[in-house]
């Protein structure tokens, strides 16, 4: 029978069935974990007496409540927040004692979790990932089955390297059609979640498809796998291809020599077989599309930089007019308004969708020769510490510092407002991240989602415009 | 953990849809290393004002919510992040159990992870409940886990969808990581059959 990427990956990592009345036992095979969503899964490991059965399936780091300010002359990052530093030592302090390889704060291959996976060649086709994080699904991009979970499945995991999982549904996202100018794969995602919702996906596990898709570089599918959770899908994955194979090999744990061919030879055997049926196929025109900015206070609530805020009455019940009635009220805002022209006070260019050495050099390419706008703070922070090395050997950091901009040290940053950057009480800011929720930047925070080219051609502006004037 | 098997409280509903884990606990709230404080945070932005005092217009700090232990919210409650945090600080609020036309998936299987319970209502029963709150908030509802119904004061019935396993930990107070445990035989076969590609994590 044929199967599709999701069916062939499952099917390989059954080590028990699912029946009537139990879920699937899933092998997972590599596991991430971080300094927020660990530390009460080890107490549980303790208060039992357990191991940690795969330490060698298993790698930290530090990224969520740390700090991103420059080092200091000793050339280390200060953790001031108590708090912080006090979580961060415990991670320490749990992969020492369980013996769990860690990329501490300011080491070199330190940084956002989802970042560091692919770019260490960690993330591999045909693999399950899991993690403490609901951007995990951002590995789905090589054709792996990667998907966020929480603290108490972190310690199943830890302690079994499997989880009990039902077997979710599948979805098709069909994407055809040429980008314009301008228009990246961050305005696909967006529009994808604008046009079908917040919780499409749920119950259900995307898989990207389309020429579209084919044309996008890696760390472009990694951008849209990285919001398949923003519309309610914990996993979205994309085939894996030439595109895929090149982007992994040579990198530090990709396979080397015959293993590799090997490895090649059976991702080959993954993409979704001609005639496989998903249980849900929805589709978007990308040739259509124009770059997207949200408005509200969730990521389903965008539009085309150039349209205008619904009104109530456009909208399908009741309750999506209360929403977008309540998200107008946080970001005081009016039905009916253009965003462009908007004044803002902040730009954000990083976290797990769009802090990647291409969107870095995306950025640069247009601020070049230019300044960021007076009133605006423009805060660049790279995805690790590879990424920040690449960008500074390549004289990134010094466009991005003689525009006006901050280059930062690299994690999580002003993404979700639990370390030091944030957006102040009801400011403005264009974010390249994946979240607009009330106070998600900052208490009272105000987020536009944008690509990093708006971002960029907002900054300059110092209030919302359109990058493809800049293209 | 605990066996459930009937939960029967006042209800508090908030009814707006695709609230999410930053709501139910803002990320500043994640820097703890165990499970305390986390109630002290629950709806932070919407229970406060920017002073810190008790916002009196939010429905969990009006008369009429306090001891309510079932939560109504509106559809696709808990999307956002995996925050275990969310489940935990409801409970440590006092909920036993959430309402909701339906759950984001990861909130449903950290809440039901913990005894939280997720009961997911087709839209008429979801809109009926939120009546009954403004109508008399102190009316009790009644949650049968085995029967898989919720009953309100007034002998109306709806019934929930609950997956057996689930049901079955919930019911008997099965510890679901003992549970995987038991399959120790079985993991290691599956590992003897499917060598690493990955061979370590650790850096040579």
């Amino acid at each position: 029978m044929p199967r599709t990427l999701f069916d062939k990956i499952w099917d390989a990592h059954i080590v028990r069935p699912q029946t009537a009345e139990t879920p699937a036992v899933l092998y997972i095979d590599l596991h991430l974990i971080h300094e927020v969503t660990s530390p009460q899964a080890f107490t549980e490991l303790r208060r039992r007496g357990l191991k940690v059965r795969r330490p060698d399936r298993t790698l930290a780091t530090m990224d969520h409540s740390t700090p991103t300010t420059p080092r200091g002359p000793d050339g280390i990052i200060p953790v001031v927040d108590a708090q912080a530093a006090a979580q961060l030592r415990q991670l320490e302090q749990n992969c020492a004692e369980f013996g769990i390889p860690l990329f501490a704060l300011g080491s070199e291959y330190q940084g956002i979790v989802h970042v560091i996976g692919p770019e260490l060649g960690l993330t591999q086709p045909g693999m399950t990932i899991v993690c403490g994080d609901s951007h995990t699904s951002t590995h789905g991009a090589f054709g792996a089955l990667a998907f966020g979970i929480g603290t108490s499945e972190v310690a199943h995991v830890l302690a079994t390297q499997c989880l009990l999982q039902n077997r979710p549904k599948t979805m098709e996202v069909r994407i055809d059609g040429r980008l314009g100018p301008g228009v990246t794969a961050k305005d696909i995602i967006l529009a994808i979640i604008a046009q079908y919702g917040v919780g499409a996906g749920t119950g259900h596990v995307f898989e990207y498809t389309g020429e579209t898709i084919r044309a996008l570089s890696m760390e472009e599918r990694m951008t849209i796998c990285n919001m398949s959770i923003e519309g309610g899908a914990r996993a979205g994955m994309i085939a894996p291809d030439d595109t895929t194979f090149e982007y992994i090999a040579g990198r530090p744990f990709a396979p080397k020599g015959k293993a590799w061919d090997e490895a090649v030879a059976y991702w080959r055997t993954l993409p979704t077989d001609e005639g496989a049926v998903y249980d849900r196929t929805i589709t978007l025109d990308a040739s259509q599309l124009k770059p997207m900015i949200t408005y509200g206070t969730n990521p389903g609530m965008g539009m085309p930089i150039d349209g205008r805020i619904p009104m109530p009455e456009e909208l399908p019940d009741p309750a999506a007019r209360q929403a977008l009635d309540k998200a107008l009220r946080y970001m005081d805002l009016r039905p009916g308004q253009p965003l462009l022209g908007h004044k803002i006070d902040v730009v954000f260019l990083g976290s797990c969708t769009n802090s990647r050495i291409s969107d870095l050099r995306l950025a640069a390419s247009i601020l070049k020769g230019r300044k960021v706008a007076d009133g605006v703070r423009m805060m660049v922070v790279p995805g690790s510490q590879q990424v920040k090395k690449q960008a500074e050997a390549e004289g990134l950091d010094k466009i991005f510092r003689d525009a006006g901009a901050e280059w930062r040290e690299a994690g999580c940053s002003a993404c979700l407002g639990m370390n030091d950057d944030k957006v102040p009480p009801g400011k403005y800011a264009v974010s390249t991240s994946n979240r607009n929720f009330e106070g998600r930047q900052g208490p009272g925070a105000r987020t536009f989602l944008a690509s990093p080219l708006t971002a960029v051609a907002s900054a300059i502006e110092g209030v919302v415009a359109d990058p493809r004037k800049y293209v | 953990m605990q066996p459930i098997s009937v939960i029967t409280g006042r209800i508090v509903a908030l009814p707006v849809q695709d609230i999410d884990t930053d709501q139910i606990i803002p990320a500043r709230y994640l820097k703890v290393t165990d499970k305390s404080g986390l109630a002290e945070g629950l709806f932070y932005a919407w229970r406060f004002d920017a002073d810190g005092k008790p916002n009196p217009d939010f429905v969990l700090n009006r008369p009429e919510a306090q001891g309510a232990t079932i939560l109504v919210a509106g559809r696709n409650f808990g999307c956002g992040s995996s925050r275990e945090h969310a489940p935990w600080a409801l409970q440590g609020y006092g909920f036993k159990a959430v309402i909701s036309p339906y759950f984001a998936d990861i909130f449903r299987n950290n809440a039901l992870k913990n005894g939280l319970l997720t009961v997911q209502v087709d839209e008429d029963a979801y809109q009926r409940l939120v009546r009954l709150f403004e109508e008399d908030p102190t009316a009790e509802v009644t949650i049968d886990l085995a029967a898989q119904t919720v009953t309100l004061p007034d002998g109306w019935q709806t019934c929930f969808p609950i997956d057996p396993f689930t049901k079955h930990c919930l019911l008997h107070g099965v510890d679901q990581l003992g549970f995987l445990l038991n399959e120790e035989a079985a993991i290691a076969a599956y590992e003897a059959s499917h060598p690493a590609r990955v061979v370590t994590t650790a850096r040579s």
